[in-house]
C-alpha cells in the first residue's frame, strides 16, 4: 500500500525551509540519451543494430558482439524485482534530507538488470513496471512500481520528486482569458491543484472564458498584464511565495509574415507578450520558485509554457507570431538551465493549431482546448519535459528531426 | 607452471587509522621503508613494484616511482581494489620466476581524509556514475544491500548467521594490536545496530580508513640468503566479470575456477588449516565458501551454523578480524588477509595464531562497478618445508 501524501500545511515562517539540493548529475555523454528518452516520455535504450542485444547501462559498443551502431528502441517496460533494500544512510544531501529511500534491482524482460528507484510498494519477486523518468536535477533515471499498481499510488513521495504533479500544488495561470485558459483550470482543479490563481490583463474586456473559470473549484482571479513590469512584479510581491506551478498561456496570434505584411505594432506586441512576457515573468517569480524546490512534498515543481510548434521552424502564414515564439523558447531554455539548481522543471509544451478564431482558415486537424489542457496536465503528472500536443506537432517534430530542410520548404501545417 | 622457487616473505603493515591527513603516497612510501627494514636490504635492490590503491590520483605507480626515488625495471599498477592482493601475488611471481625482476614489492595502499570515500563512491566507475551513484548515493552499501536481500531469500540465511560470522571475526580481532574494533561484538550487539541499508546493519559494513599493506615476492634462494622466512604458491586464480548473464551475482568468479585451482595445488579445500576471506560484507564470505569448495551453494549459513570460525575453531576464518574488525584501507583490504597468512604460516603472527598451520586459502575480491563486484582472485600458500 502507498502512504496516502501528507496534506499541505500553512507554511510555518520559523522553521527551517529544505534548502534545494540535487541528486547526483555527473553523467557520461552516452548516458544522456536516457535523458532524451525521458524528456518526451519513451522507455527505450540502446538496442545494437547487429544482433539486438538490449544494452544498460549506456556505452558505446555493444556488450555482446561489439558492434557500435546502438539506436535508442522502445522496449518492453516489464521486469521482476530481485532484490530491494531501504536506505537510512546516504552520503549525498539530496538523499539524506529525505531518507530512508527505497532502491531495487529489476531483471527486465528485454534482458539486463537495473537498478530502480523503487515505489514503496513493490515487493521481491513481484512483476513490475519501469518507467524513465527525469530526476530532479533533469536527468534520466530508472524507476519501479508494480505491474498492477495499487490506489493512490501516485502519492507515492518517492516518485513524485520525479513527477511534477499538480495534486496539493498551487498553480498560477497566465491569461485565464482564453479558452484553453478555462480548459487548464478545469484540468487542475480535476488534478487535484489546492489552489488554481488565474491573471486576467484588460479588465475592461469581457470574458465568457473567465467568467466561466471563477466558478471552478479553487479558482481565484488576480490582474496580470505581462506586457507591464509592474503589473508582473506587484503580482510576484503577492503570490511569489506561493506558486508552486507556473504555467505561462500567454498568446497574441495575428496571422501575416514580413514581406507581406510589415506591422510593426503586432509584431512588436507578439514579441512582448511571448518573449518579454516570458522575461518578466521569469524573473519575478523565478527566484522564489527555485527557492522553493525542496519546500516540502509540495514545494515548486514546475514552469509550463505553453507554446506554439511553430517556435521550432518558422511557418510563414504566421510568420512573426512564429519568430516571437522561437525567441521565447530560446529563453526558456536558459530558465531551464536557471531553474535547474531549484530542481525545477521547465516543461515546453508545443501545440498544433488551436481550433480558435485565429486559426479559421487552417485546415484541420486543430485542437481542442480540453485537450491541450489535458495533455498538459498529464506530462506534470508523468514528469515529461517536452510535449508535442497533437498530430501536427507530433509531424513537424519528427519532419525536423529528419530532415529540417524539408520542412522549412513544405510547412503546410 | 607452478610456481616452484618463489618465496613470499616479510609480511607489513602501516597501522590503520580512521582518518587521516597522510596521504596515499606517504602509506606506500612508508610500507617501502618497513619492507627494506624487515628484509635488511637497501632501496635499490628492490627492482620490481606493483602498486594498488584509490588515492594516488591524479597519480599512479609511475608518479610514485619519483616520489619515493626508486628505478624499477618491472612497474605494475592494479586497479582491482580489494582483488588486488592475489593478482600482484601472482604477477609478482612469475616475474620473478622469469628473471623480469629479482625482488618485488607488493603494496597496497590508501588514505582515508574525511571527505575521500565519498569521493571515491562519486567517481567510482563510468556505469556506477550513469546508474548506480544517481540513485540514493549509498556506494557499496547499498550494492551489498541488494545481494545480501537477494542471497538471504535464496538460500534461507538469517541476519543471526551473518551475525556469527562477524562475532567470530571481531574474536580474532580482539588479539591483533592493527584492530580498529577494540570491543568484543555480541549478538544483540550485531542485532540491534542501527539500520544501514536494509538488511545490513552497521556490523555488517567494513569502516573505511588509511593504512597498507605490503610484502615482498623473490626467490627462494635470495630469500635464504637473506636468512628471511617464506611461504611458497602452491595455486593461484583470477577471473574478472565471471557469469555476466546472471541476473544478480550469487557466485563469484572462483566458481568458474575452483577445480583446476585445487588440481594445480595438489591439495583441496580439506586440506587448508584456515582461510582469509574478502570481508566488505559478510555475504560475500559466504559465497567465497561456497565457491571455493566448502559446501555447495547455497549451503554456506548451514555451514556456518555448524562451524567455528575462530582461531581455535574447526574453520579458522579471517585469523586477523579481517576487514569488519581490522578496517578496510582501500585497496589495502584486498592484502589483509595475504599479510596475515604469510605471518600465520611463518610464525610471525601479531594476535592468535592457528595451531600447526602448513596450508592457508587467501581469497580476494573488488570493484563494484554497476550491479556486481568484478573482479575475484584467490591463492593457496604453503609453510616452507611444510
Amino acid at each position: 500500500m502507498t502512504t496516502a501524501l501528507p496534506p499541505p500545511k500553512k507554511k510555518d515562517p520559523v522553521q527551517r525551509t529544505r534548502q534545494p539540493t540535487l541528486p547526483p548529475g555527473n553523467r557520461s555523454r552516452e548516458a544522456h540519451g536516457l535523458t532524451a528518452m525521458a524528456a518526451i516520455g519513451r522507455f527505450a535504450l540502446q538496442t545494437c543494430a547487429a544482433c539486438g542485444q538490449v544494452q544498460y547501462p549506456p556505452r558505446q559498443v555493444c556488450g555482446n558482439c561489439l558492434a557500435d551502431d546502438l539506436p535508442w528502441r522502445d522496449v518492453a517496460p516489464g521486469g521482476s524485482l530481485l532484490a530491494e533494500t531501504r536506505l537510512h544512510h546516504a552520503n549525498d544531501l539530496f538523499f539524506r534530507d529525505r531518507l530512508p529511500w527505497r532502491l531495487g534491482v529489476v531483471r527486465m524482460d528485454a534482458g539486463p538488470s537495473v537498478v530502480v528507484h523503487l515505489a514503496e510498494d513493490c515487493q521481491q519477486g513481484m512483476r513490475v513496471r519501469l518507467s524513465l523518468n527525469l530526476d530532479r536535477s533533469g536527468h534520466a533515471v530508472m524507476s519501479a512500481r508494480p505491474e498492477t499498481p495499487g490506489p493512490e499510488w501516485e502519492d507515492d513521495l518517492q516518485l513524485r520528486e520525479l513527477t511534477t504533479d499538480p495534486k496539493d500544488r498551487r498553480v498560477l495561470i497566465v491569461n485565464g482569458k482564453t479558452d484553453l485558459g478555462l480548459a487548464l483550470a478545469q484540468g487542475f482543479s480535476a488534478a487535484g491543484a489546492r489552489e488554481i490563481f488565474v491573471g486576467h490583463a484588460e479588465p475592461w474586456k469581457a470574458s465568457p472564458a473567465l467568467d466561466a473559470a471563477k466558478a471552478v473549484g479553487g479558482v481565484t482571479l488576480f490582474p496580470l498584464d505581462v506586457t507591464d513590469t509592474d503589473s508582473v512584479q506587484e503580482l510576484a510581491a503577492v503570490l511569489g511565495g506561493k506558486v508552486e506551478i507556473m504555467v505561462n498561456n500567454s498568446y497574441h496570434l495575428r496571422p501575416g509574415g514580413a514581406v507581406d505584411r510589415l506591422d510593426m505594432n503586432i509584431s512588436r506586441q507578439e514579441m512582448d507578450i511571448h518573449y518579454f512576457g516570458l522575461l518578466r515573468l521569469a524573473g519575478t517569480f523565478g527566484p522564489a520558485m527555485r527557492a522553493r524546490g525542496a519546500d516540502g512534498a509540495h514545494g515548486a515543481c514546475a514552469w509550463v509554457n505553453v507554446f506554439s510548434a511553430y517556435a521550432q521552424v518558422n511557418n510563414p502564414a504566421f510568420g512573426t507570431y512564429s519568430a516571437s515564439q522561437a525567441a521565447a523558447w530560446s529563453l526558456a531554455q536558459c530558465l531551464r538551465a536557471e531553474l535547474m539548481p531549484g530542481g525545477i522543471r521547465v516543461v515546453n509544451a508545443f501545440t498544433g493549431p488551436l481550433d480558435d478564431e485565429w486559426h479559421q482558415m487552417v485546415p484541420p486537424p486543430k485542437l481542442t482546448s480540453d485537450m491541450v489542457a489535458g495533455r498538459i496536465v498529464d506530462a506534470l503528472q508523468k514528469g515529461r519535459e517536452d510535449v508535442a500536443i497533437g498530430a501536427v506537432a507530433e509531424e513537424i517534430m519528427q519532419r525536423l528531426a529528419e530532415n529540417p530542410k524539408e520542412i522549412e520548404r513544405e510547412i503546410t501545417l | 607452471m607452478g610456481y616452484e622457487g618463489v618465496a613470499v616473505c616479510v609480511p607489513v603493515t602501516i597501522p590503520y587509522s580512521r582518518y587521516s591527513l597522510r596521504s596515499a603516497h606517504w602509506f606506500c612510501g612508508r610500507a617501502l621503508a618497513a619492507l627494506l627494514q624487515q628484509a635488511g636490504i637497501p632501496k635499490d635492490q628492490v627492482d620490481g613494484f606493483c602498486i594498488s590503491s584509490f588515492t594516488l590520483a591524479p597519480d599512479t605507480a609511475v608518479g610514485l616511482t619519483q616520489h619515493l626515488g626508486i628505478s624499477p625495471r618491472w612497474l605494475d599498477h592494479i586497479p582491482m581494489g580489494g582483488a588486488s592482493g592475489a593478482v600482484a601475488l601472482r604477477r609478482a611471481a612469475r616475474a620473478v620466476q622469469t628473471g623480469d625482476a629479482e625482488i618485488v614489492a607488493c603494496i597496497a595502499g590508501d588514505t582515508n581524509h574525511v571527505d575521500s570515500f565519498r569521493k571515491t563512491i562519486a567517481s567510482f566507475s563510468q556505469f556506477a556514475n550513469d546508474a548506480v551513484y544517481p540513485y540514493g548515493s549509498g556506494g557499496p552499501n547499498a550494492s551489498f544491500a541488494f545481494l545480501t536481500d537477494h542471497y538471504m531469500r535464496q538460500y534461507g540465511a538469517r541476519r543471526e548467521d551473518f551475525a556469527k560470522l562477524c562475532i567470530a571475526q571481531r574474536d580474532n580481532a580482539m588479539q591483533f594490536p592493527h584492530a580498529l574494533m577494540k570491543r568484543p561484538l555480541r549478538l544483540h550487539d550485531y542485532l540491534d545496530a542501527r539500520p544501514i541499508a536494509d538488511p545490513l546493519c552497521l556490523f555488517d559494513c567494513v569502516m573505511p580508513c588509511a593504512g597498507a599493506e605490503a610484502f615482498l615476492v623473490m626467490t627462494q634462494d635470495r630469500a635464504r640468503s637473506l636468512d628471511l622466512p617464506f611461504v611458497t604458491i602452491l595455486s593461484t586464480i583470477e577471473r574478472h566479470n565471471a557469469y555476466p548473464d546472471d541476473p544478480i551475482q550469487i557466485r563469484g568468479g572462483w566458481a568458474m575456477d575452483v577445480d583446476g585451482f585445487y588440481d594445480h595445488a595438489g591439495i583441496g579445500p580439506e586440506d587448508m588449516d584456515f582461510v582469509e576471506a574478502y570481508d566488505d560484507y559478510p555475504v560475500i564470505c559466504f559465497m567465497q565458501i561456497e565457491d571455493l569448495g566448502f559446501c555447495g551453494k547455497g549451503e554456506a549459513p548451514e555451514f556456518v551454523r555448524r562451524h567455528d570460525l575462530t582461531t581455535a575453531g574447526d574453520f579458522p576464518f579471517n585469523t586477523s578480524g579481517g576487514q569488519l574488525s581490522v578496517g578496510q584501507a582501500g585497496a589495502a583490504g584486498g592484502s589483509l588477509g595475504l599479510v596475515e597468512a604469510i605471518r600465520q604460516l611463518t610464525d610471525r603472527c601479531l594476535g592468535a595464531a592457528v595451531t600447526n598451520a602448513r596450508h592457508g586459502l587467501i581469497s580476494c575480491f573488488g570493484m563494484i562497478n554497476y550491479d556486481r563486484g568484478l573482479c575475484s582472485s584467490a591463492a593457496i600458500l604453503r609453510r616452507e618445508g611444510g
